[in-house]
């Protein structure tokens, strides 16, 4: 039965999918819409059940392999699902995100410049959107390595399919050509790491993977002669490249900021809540064999403090209202990551959960301004849009005091976890990534309510004046409403059973020696519970740091708009790093792009053109051809020909017996 | 006493001459027909032999099942051949070639 | 001495088959002035009755009956099942290139029933007689079918080269058997068998007799030195026709040789392995090869098909019942694929013209975007792209031959896979990338062609995504018959 539910929740969306994709002209807008929204609808409503039995009732982990693809040398390659808090948890929230961005889809892609109305762009969409959420519902409910990994490429083709959708343009071309080729370096280290696991474990399988961890431990590996490696620690950091390439860490984050090219509610469903998430799942599954190895650990919370720093940092001179939240997601992107180094798994899986809500709420409600903006992204065109539209100026209020973690709200309780565990960790760094998160805190809640005062409060700009700007219709509404609900109230049913490490235990391992929630769950929950956390946060560092980030907002633009070009002009070398992006994709450029540009031209010419072409490929298959033709000269057509040969053959073949 | 090794030489020449009947006549498909006759009698000749040599009954059968089967095969082939006769006006086994390569 | 009756209830499939194919031949006579169509469903239906009775007394056991001649067992039900499904594919496809011809309608169904019929028996037959006359009877019937259409030159040609070369190769194998009972004394192949495994056969007879059957046997397969009929015949043939040459025989050809090799002379595996490694060798090289020079499609599936033969032969030379497995699954597979092969050229002929040349595909993609497509799958899965399913029937025989130490030869079957997927993907190209000379759209000849030839090709997709029940089905037959 339960094997039934999970199949359905899997395949409906697919189903859906296929039906938009394949007949999307036949069963036009409405049909397209229809049936895509009811089989994301179908696996919401079931994967809330799963959710109720497994995290609300307890029930028992369930592994189970839906289907043997093939067998080789005793290794089994299946289909299955691994089902327990974790991933009932992650597959509610993609399915309950996902349901939320088809129904603002309706809304958003009404109209489209892009494209005539006749072209079925629209059913594509929407087809692409279901295909995304099997996908990642097939990586978060694997139970081996080669589902996770078919899901974990599948999204990343869905993600470029995406981010391309406007295909005339040229930015979106080139976006989603970064989103890809970045993702194919993250990727690449993510197939050695399943490779190790192969070669050592010689198994797919999660459980047996974690079965046969404690043999591997003390083994090492030897790349360069007399340097020996733990495997562990290579192969985890391995997989964990395969994350931070999809998780966009630094230095592979360069293709998230651009993905903003594609459509805002792929902004939300993709680059917010669910596949950027995708690294951080893979780690807190795999949260057996990253315990084994302090060193990735240790490098875990420095990429993810460096990311959550200076990704905020950037998000500050952004003028692009979805830059601004694709920089923030960035951020938050590295405390997450920053917590799975602490050995925080649980608060790192918080986090993605209540940043899936508060994240596309964001985003959806960027995308209602842009909407109400007729499509118009820059923020210095906005101002003075509160009285225009009040629902989505709550809904971004909320979504905002969400993310800086403001206390109370659903951010507020997974941030402050992260930054007490990293406080609380002895792991190498653990001082200096907390120091960096801390300055995080402070920028976060700068450039949020800097885009939040801009856009709502700021003086109305000619563009607002002139044009007629109103509220969004109601499947744009309805979902910011639906996502403002959990955005406020997640955090508090939910932070005793993760502190405490009950809710995610059957699925996260954490050693004794690293177990830092349940410190924080001691010295910081277990006297006043959720209201007394909150309260105490008031009080707390990271909170003061927040508000004073938000006073500074106010200051700089609503106060005194003048400041923010002194400083500006006041240190032009500053400004000018961040406006490049600390030179990322200028060093891409010159290193990656051209250099590789001259070895391609190199192995095109010398290599490929004279050496494999003419001399190999053309000069073989010239031979070959002459050998077809010959032989069939050998085929006359004279029944005397075809018996001799028969007649050779067989005296041949008593020959070749007999002697 | 003829011994069994005569028997089967005379099978053996008997299969090599139909052999040579089929891939050195160039002229008329009825000899071909009237090789694979030889063929089969080969080979009924050698199944009778051994069945003799063995004392078992079954080689008889055999040969009778073979008998009975070439009639069909004759009845066919000469079909065939009235047909090669109908379209090309000639049963010469050079001409037929235009199926090659 | 006192007679027993023997056991009938094993052959009940054959014998009705026998039955309503009579009651076809007569009925033909009858029905055929007034309703056309009546030979053709009476025959469909014939083939769904066979092929219930086969399911329904589906057995795991080796059943033999008829004094020892004839047998039933796991292998021959699953073959025999392929076999029928098979030929209502081919009868599908067949009515309309019938229909549009006007020619024999009424005995190319009755021809093909008996024809089955003969594989029937080769299928299930368990001593040299019965096998004997399966082959006949089945051989007798396709000679009569290639010559069906009596005005065309190149249909008579074809039979009668056909004919004659097939004489000659049955000539062969009697010879082969001839030695063989003499040399044991048994028809019987477990008796055979028996003997062999005492050891006191003289074996210079027996190789000798061995080089003959294995002739006979490559022969009807179709393998290399004793291909020379192969193109001639499948080209000159009407396409209804080819469908049926190259498909289903195959299958019966591949009980011959397990019969016969697994059954009656595993005994002799040395002796027989040998003789396979050339045929196998000469088989992949000249399938790959002179397909290329080809600008037929009939013909260039003829030597690919041939190429064919020396993969399902490497199962055999595997010499393991692993690999006798991989074999069954291979020739499965490969009369599946040329159902939708040689079926596209009856779902794209309209009217009278043929369409079997390789420049008729050109541009198709733009003349009818949905059968390029399931041509590229055909083609595809020929040519063993992963995941259809020719992928792994190749891969399965490949690692069988491995396994049994074969490395060389497996190395030469994928070096002749790969240049064989260069005609393949020819096609392809042809389709997809070059401009028609006539670029109006062409219309499939009719519905239930179009969508069986549809549902094939996509079977092909889906069974090559989940192979595995099939490979098993395949790997569990060849098990329980031994």
């Amino acid at each position: 039965m339960l094997h039934t539910i999970l199949t359905v929740i899997l395949v409906s969306p697919l189903i859906g999918s296929m039906i938009a994709g394949l007949f999307g002209r036949q069963i036009g807008r409405k049909g397209a819409h229809t049936v895509t929204i009811l089989g994301v609808f179908i696996s919401t409503v079931l994967a809330a059940y799963v959710f109720k039995l497994f995290v609300l009732d307890g029930h028992a982990p369930y592994n189970a392999s839906l289907y043997t693809w093939f067998q080789a040398e005793g290794i089994k390659f299946e289909l299955g699902y691994m089902i327990d808090s974790l991933s009932a948890t992650m597959m509610l929230v993609v399915t309950f995100v996902s349901l939320m961005v088809h129904i603002y889809t309706i809304g958003y892609m009404d109209h489209d410049e892009d494209y005539d109305h006749d072209n079925p762009y629209y059913q594509r969409f929407f087809s692409y959107i279901s295909l995304f959420t099997f996908s990642m519902l097939s990586l978060v409910m694997a139970n081996n390595f080669l589902q996770l990994f078919f899901g974990w490429e599948a999204v990343g083709l869905v993600s470029y399919l995406l981010i391309g959708f406007y295909m005339k343009r040229e930015s979106a071309i080139q976006a989603n050509l970064k989103a890809f080729l970045v993702n194919r370096v993250g990727d690449f280290g993510f197939i050695l790491g399943i490779a190790m696991v192969f070669m050592y474990f010689g198994t797919m399988d999660y459980q047996e993977f974690f079965a046969g961890l404690n043999a591997q431990v003390g083994k090492t590996i030897s790349f360069i002669p007399g340097v020996e490696w733990s495997v562990i620690t290579v192969m985890v950091l391995l997989l964990f490249v395969g994350a931070m390439g999809k998780s966009a860490q630094i230095p592979l984050h360069v293709w998230l900021p651009e993905s903003m090219e594609g459509p805002t509610p792929i902004s939300a469903l993709i680059h917010a809540a669910t596949m950027v998430t995708a690294g951080i799942f893979m780690v807190a599954r795999l949260s057996p064999a990253y315990e084994l190895s302090e060193v990735a650990l240790s490098f875990i919370l420095i990429i993810g403090a460096l990311t959550a720093f200076f990704m905020g940092l950037l998000g500050i001179i952004q003028n692009d209202i979805k830059r601004v939240v694709a920089y923030s997601t960035l951020s938050q992107l590295g405390y997450m990551t920053a917590a799975l180094g602490a050995s925080a798994y649980a608060a790192g899986m918080f986090h993605v959960l209540t940043h899936a809500f508060f994240k596309a709420l964001l985003f959806l409600a960027a995308g209602s301004v842009i909407v109400a903006m007729h499509h118009n992204q820059d923020i210095r065109k906005m101002g003075g849009l509160k009285k225009y539209m009040p629902i989505t100026y709550w809904a971004l209020l909320i979504g905002s005091l969400a993310l800086i973690g403001f206390p109370g709200f659903a951010g507020f309780y997974s941030k402050d976890s992260i930054l007490l565990a990293v406080h609380e960790a002895d792991v190498w760094g653990s001082g200096f990534a907390y120091i960096l998160l801390l300055a995080g805190v402070f920028i976060t809640a700068f450039y949020s309510f800097r885009m939040f005062f801009i856009v709502f409060h700021g003086e109305e700009s000619e563009y607002v004046k002139n044009h007629h700007i109103k509220e969004s219709p109601w499947v744009i509404t309805f979902p910011l409403i639906m996502l403002s609900i959990p955005a406020v109230v997640i955090g508090i049913p939910l932070v005793g059973p993760i502190l405490s490490g009950s809710y995610f235990a059957d699925a996260i391992t954490v050693f004794e020696q690293h177990n830092v929630l349940h410190e924080i769950y001691m010295h910081h929950f277990v006297e006043g519970g959720a209201l007394g956390m909150a309260l105490h946060g008031f009080m707390s560092l990271p909170v003061m740091l927040a508000l004073s980030g938000v006073f500074i907002a106010w200051y700089f633009y609503i106060k005194n708009p003048a400041i923010p070009e002194k400083i500006k002009n006041a240190c032009p070398r500053g400004y000018k790093v961040l406006e490049a992006g600390y030179g990322f994709d200028k060093f891409n450029e010159i290193v990656f792009v051209k250099g590789a540009l001259k070895l391609g031209n190199f192995f095109w010419q010398k290599i490929d053109v004279k050496l494999i072409d003419t001399g190999l490929v053309t000069n073989t298959f010239m031979s070959v051809y002459n050998a077809a033709r010959a032989m069939r000269t050998m085929q006359t057509g004279y029944i005397y020909h075809y018996a001799f040969v028969m007649i050779f053959g067989l005296l041949g073949m008593l020959i070749w017996v007999l002697w | 006493m003829i011994a069994l090794s005569d028997y089967l030489v005379f099978g053996a020449v008997l299969f090599t001459i139909s052999m040579a009947g089929i891939f050195l006549n160039r002229k008329n498909i009825i000899v071909l027909l009237m090789s694979i006759e030889l063929l089969l009698l080969a080979v009924n000749t050698n199944l009778v032999a051994f069945s003799s040599y063995l004392n078992d009954v079954t080689g008889q059968i055999f040969v009778f099942f073979i008998l009975t089967v070439a009639a069909a095969e004759a009845a066919i082939g000469l079909a065939i051949i009235v047909l090669v006769f109908r379209n090309r006006k000639s049963i010469n086994v050079d001409d037929l070639n235009s199926l090659k390569g | 001495m006192n007679f027993v009756i023997p056991n009938f209830a094993p052959a009940i499939p054959e014998i009705a088959l026998l039955i309503l194919a009579s009651v076809v031949l007569i009925g033909d006579t009858i029905w055929s002035k007034r309703c056309q169509n009546a030979t053709y469903y009476a025959t469909q239906l014939s083939l769904i009755i066979v092929g219930w009775l086969i399911v329904d007394s589906f057995t795991v056991h080796q059943i033999v009956t008829f004094d020892g001649s004839f047998v039933r067992d796991t292998l021959s039900d699953v073959l025999k099942i392929f076999t029928v499904l098979i030929a209502l594919g081919i009868f599908l496809f067949a009515r309309t290139s019938m229909q549009e011809k006007k020619y024999g309608s009424g005995e190319f169904y009755v021809l093909g029933l008996f024809a089955i019929l003969g594989m029937f028996v080769m299928i299930s037959a368990y001593n040299l007689i019965t096998l004997y006359l399966g082959l006949e009877i089945m051989s007798l019937s396709l000679y009569a079918i290639i010559a069906l259409h009596r005005n065309s030159g190149v249909a008579v040609e074809a039979a009668s080269k056909y004919f004659v070369l097939g004489a000659l190769a049955t000539g062969m194998l009697l010879y082969g058997f001839s030695m063989i009972y003499g040399a044991t004394g048994e028809i019987n192949f477990d008796k055979i068998a028996a003997v062999i495994a005492t050891g006191q056969v003289d074996h210079t007879v027996l190789a000798f007799g061995v080089v003959f059957v294995v002739i006979g046997l490559i022969f009807k397969m179709g393998g290399a030195p004793f291909h020379m009929w192969v193109p001639d015949v499948y080209h000159g043939a009407p396409t209804a026709v080819t469908l049926f040459l190259g498909t289903i025989p195959k299958i019966a050809a591949f009980a011959m040789v397990y019969r016969l090799m697994v059954e009656a002379m595993p005994g002799l595996l040395k002796d027989w392995q040998q003789l396979l490694i050339i045929v196998t060798v000469l088989s992949l090289i000249v399938g790959s090869i002179v397909a290329i020079a080809q600008d037929n499609l009939k013909r260039m599936l003829a030597y690919s098909g041939i190429g064919h033969v020396g993969f399902i032969l490497l199962g055999f030379i595997a010499g393991t019942f692993d690999g006798f497995a991989s074999a069954m699954y291979y020739v499965l597979v490969y009369a599946i694929t040329g159902l939708v092969g040689f079926g596209m050229m009856i779902v794209l002929g309209k009217g009278r013209q043929e369409f079997d040349r390789i420049d008729d595909f050109k541009g198709l993609n733009a003349r009818n975007p949905w059968l390029a497509l399931m041509m590229l799958f055909a083609m595809f899965s020929m040519a063993g792209v992963p995941p259809f399913i020719g992928f792994f029937a190749k891969l399965m025989v490949i690692e069988e031959v491995v396994k049994a130490g074969f490395v060389w030869l497996a190395v030469v079957a994928v070096i002749t896979a790969v240049i064989s997927a260069f005609y393949y993907l020819r096609v392809v190209k042809v389709m997809y990338f070059d401009v028609p000379e006539d670029t109006t759209p062409i219309k499939a000849v009719n519905r239930t062609t179009q969508w069986t030839a549809s549902f094939v090709a996509i079977a092909l997709l889906v069974f090559g995504l989940i192979p595995s029940g099939f490979i098993n089905l395949c790997y569990n037959a060849v098990a329980l018959t031994h």
